[in-house]
């Protein structure tokens, strides 16, 4: 009776899993299905195609438009998501493990930052970059996205850092360590998953952003591949871009599937156990 | 090695909590001191401040003669070992072992060295290599002490280091602990809760309650001389017996009878001030079957009878526990003592009255037996203060006194 419940328990949760996944596969796998198609079949409504093509990356390669804000993409988020990391985990630990004067306004306000919307801040950020001359710079966009960025790993990461034993802390300081050697020597380590973890909320955030990255950019000095694919339109005007889109979109994915991927694997739990009893 | 002095030590919390208060405390060098006290007395808070991890609002702390309130914990030269083990999760033994060693800048071979060594003493070389997840409870605790004794700090501080083991494994590692202790000669502070540990281990111990020092001095004197109330019932297994006792015309009217009080005792009653009523303290050795005592020391005591509850034969002795009519003892401190321990095991203040009787003793459940107690090991409180009245100069002389 019991087993009887549960494989069918079993069978009804597998299956509402397998309808979540193909709903939200489907669309992913349609466009590479579509990037795959001669201009010819595109538009057949076959879901496999009949004639493979790789033509349509060949095209996105050979534009330099796309290689180039492929790089500006790598290059800023990356850099946006490194400083957003050592500035939030340094963050997070003195939010959770020091009393300081300033604390609660500090937390109010990177709360305050994550809820603002950013659609109102896109003109002012705009007149203000014009300025200062970061207009369509790599710094022009890591600035905002480190931002908006940092609320979020201070958060994350301070959940992660709470959850480290105190006690290991104060050990270390009794072995001769400085508040510094502490937290790179021993809190770091152990607050690893949550470091990498963070990353990738952080790098996925600047990589699929869009609003900033178009009001804040013009040219290819720092166009980002969201934008660029929005000015796509192929190598003459009368062709039709869809492929050659579909297969920019599938070459953006990637680089966050590697990149979670990457990461995956040291995101271990249990790291802390042994550390102390009960 | 050094001693460690505390010269009026306070400290209170930002929320106002006054954890300690005025400890003054001398620990020479070498010498292995434990601080005892119910669960809140502030322990933890004053090894933290010997340690450097808790600030000292006020007062001097002075390590080799050197005051130290404001040094860091890695400029006091002083090893801690904790309660929770606090074992470094993603190194192994010998790298946790070897972390003071490393931050202290040693060359590599001086560090392999003296981790081998350390190993051999607590019995961790064929563990060397494992992390403290893959370790048992004992082990961790002995690689937790490793770490402590590699570099040869000037004192240990250890907080409750053996509360979380099993009771099998704590009498083992306290024998451990007692041993290395006298080996290396380093100061020790130790933290616990346990009596046994407190009676057994240290050279003296400091008995606290809410933040204050209640009496230090080595095990057996604040066992037979203690200053107050409170110490007289934390100190002991099974704990003292308390009794109401009534001052009336130069004697006291307890349950178990008259008790005459000698000359000192009543001239410190004769005082204007001095309390209506009493608290009478004896311990359960201090009694005996009337049966088996002869006349020389009956003499030095006195006798009543009362109906036997519960007998507990342990081989050497008889534990018996005896129903007592009258009002109840209480105080604060008793109160405190009960919550502490659990109301179960503090039978002090209750209706009843332990005693541990010679194994002779044909004693048995049911019957009324006849029992003599020991008048000069008597003590008397003042409920008010908790103070022993029949301590003179630090010595617990009985109620019959001149
Ligand atoms: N950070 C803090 N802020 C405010 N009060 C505190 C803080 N830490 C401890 N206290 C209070 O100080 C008192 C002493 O605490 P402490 O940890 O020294 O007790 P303890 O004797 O070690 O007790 P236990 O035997 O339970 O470990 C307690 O009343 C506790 O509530
Ligand atoms: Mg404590």
């Amino acid at each position: 009776m019991a087993v009887e419940t549960t494989t069918r328990a079993k069978l009804r949760w597998g299956l509402l899993d397998v309808l979540v996944v193909v709903f939200a596969l489907v669309p992913v796998l349609w466009i590479a299905s579509l990037s795959f198609k001669t201009p010819a079949t595109l538009t057949d409504g076959n879901f496999i195609p009949r004639e493979w093509t790789l033509d349509n990356y060949r095209t996105i390669f050979d534009t330099d438009q796309f290689v180039r804000a492929l790089i500006n993409s790598i290059g800023i988020a990356l850099i946006a998501t490194l400083i957003a990391v050592v500035l939030g985990a340094m963050a997070a630990y003195a939010i959770s493990r020091l009393d300081f004067p300033g604390k609660k306004l500090l937390v109010g306000v990177s709360l305050l930052i994550a809820m603002f919307p950013q659609v109102s801040l896109v003109s002012p950020l705009f007149e203000i970059e014009r300025q200062l001359g970061l207009f369509d710079t790599w710094p022009g966009l890591i600035l905002p996205y480190i931002t908006f960025a940092l609320p979020l790993a201070i958060y994350t990461l301070s959940a992660f850092f709470k959850q480290i034993p105190w006690d290991l802390e104060k050990a270390a300081k009794m072995d001769g360590a400085t508040q510094g050697q502490a937290f790179r020597r021993v809190i770091a380590p152990l607050a690893a998953p949550g470091l990498f973890t963070t990353a990738i909320l952080v790098f996925i955030f600047c990589w699929n952003d869009f609003l900033f990255a178009i009001t804040l950019t013009s040219t290819e000095r720092a166009r980002t591949v969201p934008v660029a694919l929005s000015f796509f339109t192929g190598e003459s005007q009368f062709e039709d871009p869809t492929g050659a889109i579909c297969a920019a979109a599938v070459v953006i994915t990637v680089p966050i599937i590697l990149f979670v991927l990457f990461f995956q694997r040291r995101i271990v739990s249990g790291l802390t156990s042994g550390a102390v009893k009960g | 090695m050094a001693d460690i002095v505390l010269d009026k030590v306070s400290k209170s919390f930002p929320d106002g909590t006054v954890a300690v208060q005025d400890v003054d405390l001398e620990i020479a060098d070498g010498e292995f001191v434990i601080l005892v006290g119910p669960s809140g007395c502030g322990k933890s808070t004053t090894l933290n401040m010997i340690a450097g991890l808790e600030d000292i609002s006020s007062g001097e702390l002075r390590i080799g003669g050197q005051r130290v309130n404001d040094k860091a914990p890695r400029d006091r030269d002083i090893a801690m070992v904790f309660q929770s083990y606090a074992l470094y999760p993603n190194m192994t033994v010998r790298e946790n072992m070897a972390f003071p060693l490393r931050l202290a800048k040693l060359d590599k071979e001086t560090i392999n060295q003296k981790v081998d060594e350390a190993a051999k003493v607590l019995e961790l070389t064929s563990l060397l290599d494992r992390k403290p997840a893959n370790l048992s409870g004992g082990q961790r605790q002995r690689v937790a002490m490793g770490r402590a004794i590699v570099r040869q700090p000037k004192a240990f501080l250890m907080d409750e280091p053996l509360s979380n083991l099993d009771a099998k494994l704590r009498v083992q590692m306290r024998t451990v602990v007692s041993r290395l202790q006298k080996q290396l000669g380093t100061t020790t502070v130790y933290v616990t809760h346990d009596q046994t540990e407190a009676m057994t281990l240290g050279d003296r111990v400091v008995i606290m309650r809410g933040g204050a020092v209640q009496q230090v001095g080595p095990p057996q004197e604040l066992y037979d001389h203690p200053r107050n109330l409170f110490v007289a019932g934390f100190i002991g297994s099974p704990s003292m017996n308390f009794l109401h006792a009534a001052v009336q015309d130069g004697e006291l009217h307890t349950a178990l009878g008259q008790v005459p009080l000698g000359d000192r005792v009543r001239r410190e009653l004769e005082a204007a001030d001095a309390p209506r009523e009493l608290i009478l303290g004896i311990r359960p050795e201090h009694f005996e079957d009337a049966e088996l005592v002869d006349d020389d020391t009956r003499r030095r005591g006195m006798e009543f009878e009362a109906p036997v509850d519960i007998v507990e034969s342990m081989g050497s002795d008889k534990y018996v526990y005896f129903t007592v009519e009258g009002e109840k003892a209480s105080a604060a401190e008793l109160e405190e003592l009960a919550a502490d321990a659990g109301a179960a095991d503090f039978a002090g203040a209750g209706g009843n009255l332990v005693t541990r009787l010679s194994a002779e003793s044909p004693v048995a459940e049911g019957q009324t037996r006849r029992v003599w107690f020991n008048l000069e090991k008597i003590h008397l409180f003042d409920p008010t203060n908790g103070r022993n009245l029949t301590l003179h100069e630090g010595r617990a002389a009985g109620a019959l006194a001149d």
